[in-house]
Protein backbone atom coordinates (compact mmCIF):
# COMPACT_ATOMS: atom_id res chain seq x y z
CA UNK A 1 0.00 0.00 0.00
CA UNK A 2 1.90 3.25 -1.36
CA UNK A 3 -0.63 5.23 0.44
CA UNK A 4 2.20 8.44 1.06
CA UNK A 5 3.31 8.51 -2.21
CA UNK A 6 0.45 8.41 -4.37
CA UNK A 7 -1.16 11.51 -5.78
CA UNK A 8 -4.29 12.79 -3.60
CA UNK A 9 -6.17 12.72 -7.27
CA UNK A 10 -5.20 9.33 -8.39
CA UNK A 11 -6.89 7.39 -5.33
CA UNK A 12 -9.80 7.76 -3.17
CA UNK A 13 -7.76 9.11 0.13
CA UNK A 14 -7.66 6.67 2.66
CA UNK A 15 -10.89 7.14 5.13
CA UNK A 16 -10.22 9.40 8.16
CA UNK A 17 -10.31 7.22 11.27
CA UNK A 18 -12.35 9.61 13.57
CA UNK A 19 -10.80 9.86 17.24
CA UNK A 20 -12.19 8.46 20.23
CA UNK A 21 -13.73 11.49 22.50
CA UNK A 22 -11.65 11.94 25.92
CA UNK A 23 -14.63 12.08 27.35
CA UNK A 24 -15.38 8.36 27.09
CA UNK A 25 -11.81 7.38 27.55
CA UNK A 26 -11.25 9.08 30.35
CA UNK A 27 -12.70 6.51 33.08
CA UNK A 28 -10.91 3.41 31.42
CA UNK A 29 -7.47 5.15 31.62
CA UNK A 30 -8.81 6.48 35.38
CA UNK A 31 -9.53 2.43 36.48
CA UNK A 32 -7.54 0.70 33.88
CA UNK A 33 -4.61 2.62 34.30
CA UNK A 34 -4.18 2.32 38.01
CA UNK A 35 -5.29 -1.23 37.85
CA UNK A 36 -2.26 -1.88 35.49
CA UNK A 37 0.17 0.60 37.31
CA UNK A 38 -1.11 -1.80 41.15
CA UNK A 39 -0.13 -4.87 38.97
CA UNK A 40 3.61 -3.25 37.56
CA UNK A 41 4.44 -2.49 40.86
CA UNK A 42 4.26 -6.10 42.33
CA UNK A 43 5.76 -7.42 39.68
CA UNK A 44 8.46 -4.17 39.63
CA UNK A 45 9.06 -3.04 43.27
CA UNK A 46 6.98 -4.81 45.74
CA UNK A 47 9.40 -6.53 48.95
CA UNK A 48 12.25 -4.23 47.98
CA UNK A 49 12.39 -0.55 47.93
CA UNK A 50 9.18 -1.05 49.62
CA UNK A 51 7.16 -2.89 51.29
CA UNK A 52 3.39 -3.55 51.67
CA UNK A 53 3.21 -7.52 52.56
CA UNK A 54 5.59 -9.05 54.99
CA UNK A 55 8.25 -11.05 54.02
CA UNK A 56 10.29 -11.61 50.54
CA UNK A 57 8.05 -14.63 49.00
CA UNK A 58 6.80 -12.15 46.40
CA UNK A 59 10.31 -10.65 46.14
CA UNK A 60 11.71 -13.87 45.74
CA UNK A 61 9.16 -15.81 43.50
CA UNK A 62 9.22 -12.69 41.05
CA UNK A 63 13.18 -12.45 41.10
CA UNK A 64 14.42 -13.19 37.76
CA UNK A 65 11.91 -11.60 35.78
CA UNK A 66 12.48 -8.37 37.93
CA UNK A 67 16.36 -8.52 36.88
CA UNK A 68 15.43 -9.19 33.11
CA UNK A 69 13.34 -6.79 32.59
CA UNK A 70 15.06 -4.50 33.85
CA UNK A 71 14.04 -3.53 37.27
CA UNK A 72 16.05 -2.94 40.11
CA UNK A 73 16.05 -5.76 42.44
CA UNK A 74 18.51 -5.71 45.26
CA UNK B 1 -16.17 11.42 17.42
CA UNK B 2 -15.68 7.41 17.10
CA UNK B 3 -18.48 4.60 18.54
CA UNK B 4 -15.93 1.66 19.09
CA UNK B 5 -15.79 0.66 22.51
CA UNK B 6 -12.80 1.33 24.87
CA UNK B 7 -13.49 -1.49 27.02
CA UNK B 8 -13.52 -3.76 23.82
CA UNK B 9 -9.59 -2.56 22.66
CA UNK B 10 -8.41 -2.07 26.32
CA UNK B 11 -9.35 -6.24 26.78
CA UNK B 12 -7.68 -6.77 23.24
CA UNK B 13 -4.50 -4.73 24.42
CA UNK B 14 -4.88 -7.17 27.70
CA UNK B 15 -4.74 -10.34 25.67
CA UNK B 16 -2.22 -9.20 23.11
CA UNK B 17 0.06 -7.98 25.88
CA UNK B 18 -0.73 -11.94 27.34
CA UNK B 19 0.09 -13.65 24.00
CA UNK B 20 3.10 -11.41 23.59
CA UNK B 21 4.65 -12.17 26.85
CA UNK B 22 4.53 -15.63 26.21
CA UNK B 23 7.05 -14.66 23.28
CA UNK B 24 9.14 -12.61 25.82
CA UNK B 25 8.86 -15.47 28.43
CA UNK B 26 10.21 -18.23 25.62
CA UNK B 27 13.43 -15.22 24.74
CA UNK B 28 13.45 -14.34 29.13
CA UNK B 29 13.82 -18.18 29.23
CA UNK B 30 16.10 -19.18 26.44
CA UNK B 31 17.91 -15.76 26.50
CA UNK B 32 18.17 -14.65 30.02
CA UNK B 33 17.97 -17.07 32.21
CA UNK B 34 21.60 -18.60 31.59
CA UNK B 35 23.18 -15.52 32.68
CA UNK B 36 21.12 -15.00 35.74
CA UNK B 37 22.59 -18.13 36.83
CA UNK B 38 26.10 -17.13 35.47
CA UNK B 39 25.90 -13.92 38.08
CA UNK B 40 24.14 -16.51 41.04
CA UNK B 41 27.40 -18.09 40.10
CA UNK B 42 29.67 -15.40 40.67
CA UNK B 43 27.26 -13.70 43.35
CA UNK B 44 27.95 -17.12 45.37
CA UNK B 45 32.13 -17.70 44.39
CA UNK B 46 32.28 -13.97 45.98
CA UNK B 47 29.58 -14.15 49.12
CA UNK B 48 31.85 -12.61 51.42
CA UNK B 49 30.72 -8.88 50.22
CA UNK B 50 27.39 -9.49 48.81
CA UNK B 51 25.68 -12.03 51.07
CA UNK B 52 21.74 -11.15 50.06
CA UNK B 53 19.47 -14.83 50.56
CA UNK B 54 22.17 -16.68 52.71
CA UNK B 55 20.08 -19.43 54.89
CA UNK B 56 16.98 -20.26 54.13
CA UNK B 57 15.77 -20.38 50.30
CA UNK B 58 12.28 -19.19 50.50
CA UNK B 59 11.93 -20.25 46.80
CA UNK B 60 14.00 -22.72 44.72
CA UNK B 61 16.55 -22.00 41.48
CA UNK B 62 14.07 -23.78 39.57
CA UNK B 63 10.64 -22.18 40.36
CA UNK B 64 12.56 -19.21 40.15
CA UNK B 65 13.30 -19.22 36.98
CA UNK B 66 10.30 -21.13 35.74
CA UNK B 67 7.21 -20.48 37.68
CA UNK B 68 8.31 -17.09 39.30
CA UNK B 69 9.98 -15.81 35.61
CA UNK B 70 6.50 -16.40 34.02
CA UNK B 71 4.34 -14.92 36.59
CA UNK B 72 6.64 -11.81 36.61
CA UNK B 73 6.56 -11.58 32.35
CA UNK B 74 3.28 -12.30 31.89
CA UNK B 75 1.74 -9.81 34.66
CA UNK B 76 4.49 -7.42 32.88
CA UNK B 77 2.92 -7.95 29.80
CA UNK B 78 -0.79 -7.97 30.65
CA UNK B 79 -0.41 -4.42 32.50
CA UNK B 80 1.66 -2.77 29.92
CA UNK B 81 -0.37 -4.32 27.09
CA UNK B 82 -3.37 -3.13 29.36
CA UNK B 83 -1.92 0.66 29.29
CA UNK B 84 -0.64 0.59 26.06
CA UNK B 85 -4.06 0.07 24.51
CA UNK B 86 -5.74 3.18 26.34
CA UNK B 87 -2.70 4.97 24.77
CA UNK B 88 -3.75 3.77 21.55
CA UNK B 89 -7.62 4.74 22.39
CA UNK B 90 -6.25 8.35 22.67
CA UNK B 91 -3.85 7.89 20.20
CA UNK B 92 -5.84 6.65 17.37
CA UNK B 93 -7.05 9.59 14.73
CA UNK B 94 -4.83 12.26 16.91
CA UNK B 95 -1.46 11.78 15.79
CA UNK B 96 -2.54 12.02 11.98
CA UNK B 97 -3.85 9.61 9.00
CA UNK B 98 -2.81 6.38 10.39
CA UNK B 99 -5.08 3.28 10.30
CA UNK B 100 -5.47 1.25 13.40
CA UNK B 101 -2.71 -0.93 12.18
CA UNK B 102 0.14 2.03 11.70
CA UNK B 103 -1.02 3.37 14.87
CA UNK B 104 -0.83 0.12 17.25
CA UNK B 105 2.58 0.15 15.56
CA UNK B 106 3.63 3.56 16.11
CA UNK B 107 2.29 3.60 19.44
CA UNK B 108 4.66 0.18 20.66
CA UNK B 109 7.25 1.82 19.13
CA UNK B 110 6.76 4.81 21.27
CA UNK B 111 6.47 2.98 24.49
CA UNK B 112 8.75 0.39 23.91
CA UNK B 113 11.17 3.61 23.60
CA UNK B 114 9.69 5.25 26.29
CA UNK B 115 8.92 2.81 29.11
CA UNK B 116 11.84 0.75 28.07
CA UNK B 117 14.81 2.00 25.99
CA UNK B 118 15.16 5.47 27.51
CA UNK B 119 15.57 4.35 31.01
CA UNK B 120 17.28 1.73 30.16
CA UNK B 121 20.21 3.91 28.89
CA UNK B 122 20.57 5.54 32.00
CA UNK B 123 19.59 3.03 34.53
CA UNK B 124 20.03 -0.22 32.75
CA UNK B 125 19.23 -4.00 33.91
CA UNK B 126 21.32 -5.19 36.07
CA UNK B 127 22.14 -9.14 37.30
CA UNK B 128 22.58 -10.65 40.50
CA UNK B 129 25.58 -9.31 42.12
CA UNK B 130 25.81 -6.06 40.48
CA UNK B 131 23.81 -3.42 42.15
CA UNK B 132 25.17 -2.21 46.58
CA UNK B 133 22.03 -3.59 48.64
CA UNK B 134 22.13 -0.08 50.78
CA UNK B 135 21.53 1.96 47.85
CA UNK B 136 18.69 0.10 46.65
CA UNK B 137 16.12 2.86 47.80
CA UNK B 138 17.54 5.00 45.78
CA UNK B 139 18.34 3.31 42.78
CA UNK B 140 14.77 2.16 42.81
CA UNK B 141 13.36 5.88 43.08
CA UNK B 142 15.54 7.05 40.15
CA UNK B 143 14.55 4.36 38.42
CA UNK B 144 10.92 5.23 38.29
CA UNK B 145 11.36 8.77 38.32
CA UNK B 146 13.41 8.00 34.69
CA UNK B 147 10.14 6.27 33.41
CA UNK B 148 7.88 9.01 34.42
CA UNK B 149 9.99 11.62 33.08
CA UNK B 150 10.50 9.57 30.24
CA UNK B 151 6.69 9.21 29.19
CA UNK B 152 6.22 12.50 29.93
CA UNK B 153 8.23 14.04 28.04
CA UNK B 154 7.61 11.45 25.05
CA UNK B 155 3.51 12.72 25.59
CA UNK B 156 4.88 16.09 24.95
CA UNK B 157 7.01 16.10 22.00
CA UNK B 158 3.66 14.59 20.82
CA UNK B 159 1.42 17.25 21.47
CA UNK B 160 4.63 19.91 20.00
CA UNK B 161 4.86 17.48 17.04
CA UNK B 162 0.80 18.17 16.43
CA UNK B 163 0.92 21.71 17.13
CA UNK B 164 3.72 22.26 14.50
CA UNK B 165 2.49 20.37 11.96
CA UNK B 166 0.10 23.12 10.55
CA UNK B 167 3.17 25.32 10.18
CA UNK B 168 6.02 23.31 9.45
CA UNK B 169 4.09 20.04 7.77
CA UNK B 170 4.05 17.05 8.71
CA UNK B 171 7.71 15.44 8.26
CA UNK B 172 9.78 18.69 9.61
CA UNK B 173 7.35 18.67 12.66
CA UNK B 174 7.95 15.35 13.55
CA UNK B 175 12.12 15.84 13.23
CA UNK B 176 11.36 19.12 15.45
CA UNK B 177 9.92 17.36 17.99
CA UNK B 178 11.67 14.61 17.74
CA UNK B 179 15.16 16.84 18.22
CA UNK B 180 13.49 18.64 21.24
CA UNK B 181 12.57 15.51 23.16
CA UNK B 182 16.29 14.18 22.35
CA UNK B 183 17.75 17.60 24.04
CA UNK B 184 15.53 17.20 26.99
CA UNK B 185 16.76 13.80 27.45
CA UNK B 186 19.99 14.35 27.23
CA UNK B 187 19.64 17.10 29.86
CA UNK B 188 17.72 14.65 31.84
CA UNK B 189 20.90 12.09 31.53
CA UNK B 190 23.27 14.62 32.13
CA UNK B 191 21.55 16.01 35.54
CA UNK B 192 20.47 12.52 37.17
CA UNK B 193 23.06 10.68 38.88
CA UNK B 194 24.00 7.26 37.65
CA UNK B 195 23.73 4.33 39.37
CA UNK B 196 25.81 1.57 38.30
CA UNK B 197 28.12 0.10 41.05
CA UNK B 198 29.86 -3.17 39.43
CA UNK B 199 31.38 -5.55 41.79
CA UNK B 200 35.48 -5.61 41.29
CA UNK B 201 36.16 -9.15 38.81
CA UNK B 202 32.19 -9.20 37.25
CA UNK B 203 33.14 -9.97 34.03
CA UNK B 204 32.34 -7.33 31.85
CA UNK B 205 31.25 -9.61 28.87
CA UNK B 206 28.44 -11.02 31.49
CA UNK B 207 27.13 -8.24 32.23
CA UNK B 208 26.97 -6.95 28.35
CA UNK B 209 25.28 -10.40 27.32
CA UNK B 210 22.77 -9.84 30.25
CA UNK B 211 21.76 -6.46 29.50
CA UNK B 212 21.48 -7.33 25.90
CA UNK B 213 19.03 -10.61 26.33
CA UNK B 214 17.38 -7.86 28.66
CA UNK B 215 17.11 -5.53 25.64
CA UNK B 216 16.58 -8.76 23.67
CA UNK B 217 13.22 -9.67 25.92
CA UNK B 218 11.38 -6.06 25.65
CA UNK B 219 12.24 -6.09 21.79
CA UNK B 220 10.23 -9.17 21.30
CA UNK B 221 7.52 -8.25 23.89
CA UNK B 222 6.87 -4.94 22.06
CA UNK B 223 6.85 -6.31 18.00
CA UNK B 224 4.75 -8.61 19.07
CA UNK B 225 2.65 -6.39 21.03
CA UNK B 226 2.34 -3.95 18.17
CA UNK B 227 1.79 -6.33 15.55
CA UNK B 228 -0.64 -8.55 17.29
CA UNK B 229 -2.59 -5.90 18.71
CA UNK B 230 -2.30 -4.18 15.66
CA UNK B 231 -4.59 -6.87 13.88
CA UNK B 232 -6.80 -7.04 16.87
CA UNK B 233 -7.74 -3.62 16.82
CA UNK B 234 -8.02 -3.19 12.49
CA UNK B 235 -10.33 -6.37 12.65
CA UNK B 236 -12.48 -4.10 15.09
CA UNK B 237 -12.53 -1.28 14.04
CA UNK B 238 -12.22 -1.98 10.26
CA UNK B 239 -14.33 -5.13 9.84
CA UNK B 240 -15.04 -4.35 6.02
CA UNK B 241 -11.28 -4.74 5.48
CA UNK B 242 -10.80 -7.87 8.26
CA UNK B 243 -13.80 -9.44 5.83
CA UNK B 244 -12.14 -8.77 2.51
CA UNK B 245 -9.22 -10.66 3.81
CA UNK B 246 -10.73 -13.50 5.30
CA UNK B 247 -12.50 -13.83 2.01
CA UNK B 248 -10.01 -13.95 -0.32
CA UNK B 249 -8.28 -16.77 0.60
CA UNK B 250 -11.38 -18.92 0.19
CA UNK B 251 -11.63 -17.61 -3.09
CA UNK B 252 -8.40 -18.81 -3.94
CA UNK B 253 -8.96 -22.16 -2.51
CA UNK B 254 -12.64 -22.47 -4.92
CA UNK B 255 -11.05 -21.75 -8.08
Amino acid sequence: MAQSAAPVSSRPALPEIAPISFKEIAPWLAFGGILMLVLLYFVGAEQGATSLIAGKDVHEWVHDGRHLLGFPCH
Amino acid sequence: MNSVSVRALLVRGMLAGLATGVLALITAYLLGEPHVDSAIAFEEANSHDHGHDDGVELVSRTMQATGGLATGVLVYGVALGGIAALAFCVALGRIGRFGPRATAALVALGAFVAVFLVPFLKYPANPPAVGDPDTLNQRTALFFLMIALSVLLAIAAVILGRRLAPRLGNWNATVAACAALVVALGLAFAFLPSGDNVPEHFPASLLWEFRMSSLAIELVLWTGFGLIFGELAERLIVPKAAERDERQPETAAVS
